[in-house]
């Protein structure tokens, strides 16, 4: 049985996959018909994998002639009601941002993924790195909202590769998956389950025409599209825009929209968040950590408490909006908090905003993962100084 | 002999009526350029429901929003890619692409070529007035030479591009130019290129009286009109021009039309084919 069959038929196969493989297949079991995307290392498996799957179940792919182009490719079918996708890594999310800050601003779903590779500019295509975290979330110009979520795992690719369309499709906004090039090209068994989950579908409009308004939301925030076809005949546009689509800068208008813009993801951060809390209760030190440097303090976290040191983890799912107040739980008995990151501190930045306190941070820079050994000699030291 | 017998077609059932008055300046050729488009909308009978008009940045990408259909107004010069994406996802629809000449030849340029290369069924209107309006009158990829604007205060020394030609080079089905001097001739193009299965590019010579004109000394709209229509384009670079991406003389009407395989059907009949084979 292949993967597909699997995802048709309902079955759950175990397969060992990478994770670039794992996330197409999990884009098809969300219900991803649509992928756009533009060649680049280390993310390019998800194209090539997805061009084989997406004509199997009557989906499209198509490869643009640059990255800014797919972004806009991936909006445009989903603007025509067809859940889309691209992929890329650092440099094509720098290209691609112009047109996800107009998927945020005219709220139509749609899933970007990058693997993130070693920066700035072309950097180390094929090296691993952690940082794009400040990109994801404030890439393109304006003020918008935007959920990145951060798996640290191929099974963990696969089921967020889902949640990401679910959200999406539910809270109407573009949702990036981030990871690093460690796990996009590791291989790991993955139990591919998810065609047994039931697939998240967008707001649609009905009604008469004449009481619909595009942008006017009830009191989810979250308002319903209007699919071509269906007789709506309404205007998107990036202009800020009226509850009725149309272009306005009426000051009392443009505030009450990007107001509610951001209302929306607030209101659902209960399906939003996602993080694990592995041995925080009792922890003097509590690693924060995201990706493969997580899966390097898991591994830390047990040889610290091998010795008997009270070591924990706090693993972001949802990296945005940033899980703030699980956080603070977290580490309201810690007496030191160490980041682990592959990158000069993007984490550890959004760390100390959140405890109001400095932290100790670890930033490899080189194009190489972090071990778990390094995160334990140090994690290990700063639990003996507690 | 082109009158306007279509007593039946009545602009203002094909316009949102709550978005008037428009915000064209006086003079501006694009209304033609709509109106002409909306007429052979109207002609050929296409299902507003199933109508899809994508537009870019600028005076030409507003007037999508004029349209009683489903448009889409996107961002600086990627109308066409927009367009690429939906009108693959969404098959059953008609999808149109308004677009000015910065918007489709400068930022755009990219996406046109390969939008005419793919051939995948799509009508793009391109309406060029050689400038850049909304901004305030900067030059363009088709401005004349020796012209002058904002960013250009000594004359454009830069050649122009022949939008059609590098249509045709680049593979479009169907390219075709018109001016607005002719509205029903234009209308007619404009049909043709809806009929057409493949990639339609059409260009409207367009003017810009307030931004452009009026700094050339051109006349106001009817002077600007006329000129137009002889098709012809100064150029104090005429033994240097060379043909056929620089010409001086822009001809009009229907400039290439073929029937190569369109994208869209293509891909589907190679999926059927891939998904039969594979199951």
């Amino acid at each position: 049985m292949n993967a597909v069959d699997t995802t048709l038929t309902g079955k759950t196969a175990v397969k060992l996959i990478s994770g670039n493989q794992a996330c197409a297949l999990g884009a098809i079991a969300a219900g991803c018909r649509f992928f756009a995307g533009y060649p680049i290392t280390p993310s390019s498996e998800i194209a090539e994998r997805l061009v084989r799957l997406l004509p199997e179940v009557d989906g499209v792919f198509v490869q643009m002639e640059d990255e800014i182009a797919s972004m806009a490719a991936v909006i445009g079918a989903s603007m025509g009601g067809v859940k889309a996708m691209t992929a890329t890594s650092g440099p094509g999310f720098s290209l691609k941002q112009e047109n996800i800050g107009y998927a945020a601003g005219a709220e139509i779903p749609c899933v970007i993924v990058n693997v993130m590779r070693g920066g700035p500019s072309t950097g180390m295509p094929t090296r691993p790195s952690q940082a794009d975290l400040m990109q994801a979330r404030w890439g393109s110009h304006g003020d918008y909202p935007i959920i990145a979520l951060t798996p640290a795992s191929v099974e963990e690719i696969y089921s967020e590769t889902i949640r990401a369309f679910d959200l999406a499709e539910q809270c109407r906004t573009p949702v990036v998956l981030l990871y690093d090039q460690v796990i996009a090209q590791l291989s790991e068994t993955v139990a591919l389950n998810g065609a047994g989950h039931p697939n998240v579908e967008r707001k649609w409009a009905s009604g008469p025409r004449a009481a619909y308004k595009p942008y006017d939301a009830g009191s989810d925030a979250i308002p319903a599209m209007a699919r071509p076809g269906d007789g709506y005949r309404t205007h998107t546009t990036g202009l800020t825009h009226s509850e009725s689509g149309f272009p306005t800068q009426q000051p009392e208008a443009v505030t009450r929209n990007l107001t509610r813009l951001f209302t929306k993801l607030d209101q659902h951060r209960n399906l939003i968040d996602s993080f694990e809390a592995l041995h925080c209760d009792d922890a003097d030190v509590v690693i924060v950590a995201i990706g493969i440097s997580a899966r390097a303090a898991i591994r830390a976290v047990e040889q610290c408490r091998a010795q008997g040191l009270r070591v924990g983890l706090f693993r972001p799912i949802t990296f945005w909006p940033f899980p703030e107040k699980q956080l603070r739980e977290a580490a309201s008995k810690a007496k030191a908090v160490l980041v682990p990151e592959m990158n000069t501190g993007q984490l550890q930045f959004v760390v100390e905003r959140v405890l109001g306190k400095p932290v100790d941070g670890m930033h490899l820079f080189s194009g190489e993962a972090i071990t778990p050994a390094d995160i334990a000699a140090r994690a290990a030291a700063l639990a003996k100084g507690a | 002999m082109f009158i306007d017998t279509a007593a039946d077609f009545d602009v203002t059932n094909y316009l949102r009526k709550e978005m008037m008055p428009h915000f064209l300046c006086p003079g501006c050729g694009h209304g033609i350029a709509l109106r002409a488009l909306l007429w052979a909308i109207h002609d050929l009978g296409l299902d507003r429901d199933k109508l899809a008009v994508v537009s870019g940045i600028g005076c030409a990408g507003r007037l999508s929003a004029y349209i009683d259909a489903n448009t889409f107004h996107v961002t600086h010069g990627r109308p066409l890619a927009y367009a690429t994406g939906l009108a693959l996802a969404r098959p059953d629809l008609h999808v149109v692409v308004i677009t000015g000449d910065g918007d489709c030849l400068a930022i755009g340029g990219n996406h046109l070529i390969h939008a005419c290369r793919r051939n995948l069924k799509l009508t793009c209107l391109m309406l060029n007035n050689e400038v850049y309006g909304m901004t305030g009158g900067q030059v363009s990829p088709t401005t004349s030479e020796t012209r002058l604007t904002t960013t250009t205060p000594l004359g454009n020394q830069e050649p122009h591009f022949d939008a059609c030609a590098l249509a045709t080079a680049a593979g479009a089905g169907f390219v075709g130019r018109e001016v607005t001097h002719h509205v029903p001739k234009l209308k007619e193009l404009i049909k043709a290129g809806l009929e057409h299965p493949g990639f339609a590019f059409v260009e409207v010579l367009s003017d810009c009286t307030e931004i452009f004109g009026r700094k050339n000394d051109m006349g106001s709209s009817p002077e600007m009109i006329m000129h137009q229509k002889s098709g012809i384009r100064p150029s104090a670079y005429r033994d240097t021009v060379d043909t056929p991406f620089r010409p001086n003389d822009l001809p009009t009407g229907i400039l290439t039309r073929n029937d190569r395989p369109e994208y869209g059907a293509a891909y589907r009949r190679a999926a059927v084919t891939r998904k039969g084979a594979s199951g």
